[in-house]
C-alpha cells in the first residue's frame, strides 16, 4: 500500500538524516525514514540524501537492496524522488569520483571542480551560492533577491541533457545546483540548512503530486 | 562568492559563555535563544564549541546539542570533549553538520581520518589553537590553550589536511576577544600552506576585519564577542550583520 502525503527519507547509512527530520518537523511536514526495500518500494514521496564519496553512498544502498527498489520505485511507480547533495550525485550514471555505476535515474555524470588558476578558492566548496535559475521548476520557479543555498561539495553534475538543469550557481566556475527530469529532482545544496529557502523548497516537493 | 561569517559560540555546561584570550568565561544567556535570534538573522553558519567538555572528561553535551540541532535552520559544527568514533556517529545523528576537534589531534590524530571516512571530509573541522611565543614564534597549544604542544600551526595544519581535514578553524589566542582584529600574518601563513577552506578566528571587531582576513587568504571568518556583545560597555545583545552590508563589504 502506499502511503500518501509522507515523505519518506532513505536512511542508508551515510547521511546526516537528523538534520532532514529536523527540518520537515519545523515545516510540519510529515515525514518518515526508512530503510527497507519494500519502503521504498511502498513510498510516496522519496528523499535521497547523503555525504562522503559515491562509492561508500552506492555500496551501502546495494548492501541494503536498495537500488533495484529505487530505480522500480522512480521508473515503474513514477514516484517523485530528491536527491540531495551526494543523494543528487547519485542519481546519476557515474561520477569521476568513484568506478561503481550510478543509479541511473538521470543522464548525467560528475566532475570534480576544477577550478581557474588564481582563483583563490578551495576545494571542497563550502559556502552559500545564488540559484541562477535556468527553467521554472516544481521546487524553484523564482528567485529572490536574497535567495540563497548552502552548499558543501567536491564533485557537481554535469547533465548530458541540458534542460534537465532547473538552476546553476557559480563556484569559480558555473555549476549545476538543481535539476530535473519529470519525477526526478536533485539538489546539490542542502535545503535541510539554508534558511527558510530551504523549508520553502521542502514544502513544495512535499506538495509534488504522489 | 560571499565567504561565510560564522558566529563562533562558546558553550560552558548548558550556558553561552565568552571568553577573552580563553580566560575569565562570562556568562552570556541561554544557547536556544541565541540560535532562534541568529536564525531570524539567517546567519551563514554556527560553531559551538564546548570549553568545558575536555577539561571535565565529560564527552559532548548529547542533549544540548539535540535541543541546537532541532532548532537551527543554517550548517552548525561542534567541537568538545570529543574523543571517539562513536561520539561522533552520535552527534551526526542528532543532526550535528560538522565535528570540530582539537585536543584529541595531539595523541589520536587518525580520528580526522575516521571521521572524515565517515561523513566525507567536509564535515570534519580541525581547530588549530595558536600563540605567538616570544622567542619561538607561533606555537599550537591544545587543552583550551593551556598546553603547549610545541608544534608549529602550519606543520599541524598540513599534517591534519593530509589526514582528511576538510577545514581549518585557525584560533588566534593572544587576539582572541579583544575585538581589535585577527592574527593576519598568522592567517595568511596558514592559508597559504594548505589547499583546504581556513576559517579565521580571534579578534574580530568590526566588519571590515573579515575583510582584512579574507584579503590574506582566509575562506571564511569566525567572531564571538562581535556578535554577542554591543557597545564599549560589552552589554549582552546577539547581532549579526545585514545580509547586504557583507554582500557590499566582500563585493
Amino acid at each position: 500500500m502506499r502511503k500518501d502525503g509522507l515523505v519518506s527519507v532513505i536512511d542508508y547509512g551515510v547521511a546526516n538524516i537528523g538534520s532532514l527530520m529536523n527540518m520537515h518537523r519545523k515545516c510540519g511536514i510529515p515525514a518518515e525514514r526508512v530503510s527497507t526495500p519494500e519502503e521504498v518500494r511502498s513510498a510516496g514521496k522519496l528523499v535521497l540524501p547523503g555525504v562522503g564519496s559515491f562509492d561508500n553512498g552506492m555500496s551501502h544502498l546495494m548492501e541494503r537492496g536498495l537500488v533495484d527498489a529505487l530505480r522500480s520505485a522512480v521508473l515503474t511507480r513514477g514516484t517523485p524522488i530528491l536527491g540531495i547533495c551526494l543523494g543528487m550525485q547519485l542519481l546519476g550514471r557515474a561520477s569521476e569520483e568513484g568506478k561503481r555505476e550510478g543509479l541511473s535515474l538521470v543522464d548525467a555524470e560528475c566532475e570534480r571542480f576544477q577550478l581557474p588558476e588564481n582563483s583563490g578558492l578551495k576545494v571542497p566548496h563550502q559556502g552559500w551560492g545564488r540559484p541562477n535559475l535556468k527553467r521554472p521548476g516544481v521546487l524553484l520557479d523564482k528567485v529572490g533577491p536574497k535567495t540563497r543555498f548552502y552548499f558543501s561539495h567536491s564533485y557537481h553534475m554535469v547533465c548530458g541533457d541540458e534542460s534537465n538543469v532547473v538552476a546553476s550557481a557559480a563556484y569559480g566556475v558555473e555549476f549545476t545546483a538543481m535539476i530535473q527530469a519529470e519525477n526526478v529532482m536533485g539538489v546539490q545544496f542542502h535545503p535541510e540548512k539554508s534558511h527558510r529557502y530551504g523549508m520553502e523548497l521542502l514544502r513544495r516537493f512535499a506538495g509534488v503530486a504522489d | 562568492m560571499k565567504p561565510r561569517v560564522i558566529p563562533s559560540l562558546l558553550l560552558r555546561n548548558d550556558g553561552l559563555v565568552k571568553t577573552v584570550r580563553y580566560e575569565d568565561a562570562r556568562y552570556i544567556g541561554d544557547p536556544i535563544n541565541a540560535v532562534r535570534i541568529f536564525n531570524e538573522k539567517e546567519v551563514d553558519e554556527m560553531t559551538f564549541l564546548d570549553i568545558s567538555a575536555t577539561t571535565k572528561s565529560s564527552g559532548p553535551n548529547f542533549e544540548l546539542m539535540e535541543r541546537i540541532a532541532s532548532e537551527a535552520f543554517m550548517p552548525f559544527a561542534y567541537g568538545g570533549g570529543i574523543t571517539e568514533i562513536e561520539q561522533v556517529r552520535k552527534l551526526f545523528t542528532l543532526g550535528v553538520e560538522k565535528i570540530v576537534m582539537n585536543t584529541v589531534l595531539s595523541h589520536n590524530p587518525e580520528l580526522v581520518t575516521q571521521v572524515a571516512e565517515v561523513a566525507g571530509s567536509s564535515s570534519v573541522v580541525v581547530s588549530i589553537d595558536v600563540r605567538k611565543k616570544l622567542l619561538s614564534g607561533y606555537r599550537t597549544f591544545v587543552r583550551s590553550g593551556q598546553v603547549n604542544t610545541g608544534r608549529h600551526p602550519v606543520e599541524v595544519a598540513q599534517e591534519m589536511q593530509e589526514r582528511g581535514a576538510g577545514e581549518i578553524l585557525l584560533n588566534s589566542i593572544d587576539n582572541e576577544g579583544a575585538m581589535e582584529g585577527y592574527d593576519l600574518d598568522l592567517v595568511e601563513l596558514v592559508s597559504q600552506a594548505v589547499d583546504i577552506p581556513v576559517i579565521a578566528s580571534g579578534g574580530a571587531g568590526r566588519n571590515e576585519h573579515f575583510r582584512q582576513a579574507v584579503d590574506r587568504g582566509a575562506s571564511a571568518v569566525a567572531a564571538g564577542s562581535m556578535f554577542v556583545y554591543h557597545g564599549k560597555l560589552r552589554a549582552v545583545l546577539i547581532t549579526y550583520p545585514d545580509y547586504d552590508d557583507l554582500e557590499d563589504l566582500f563585493g
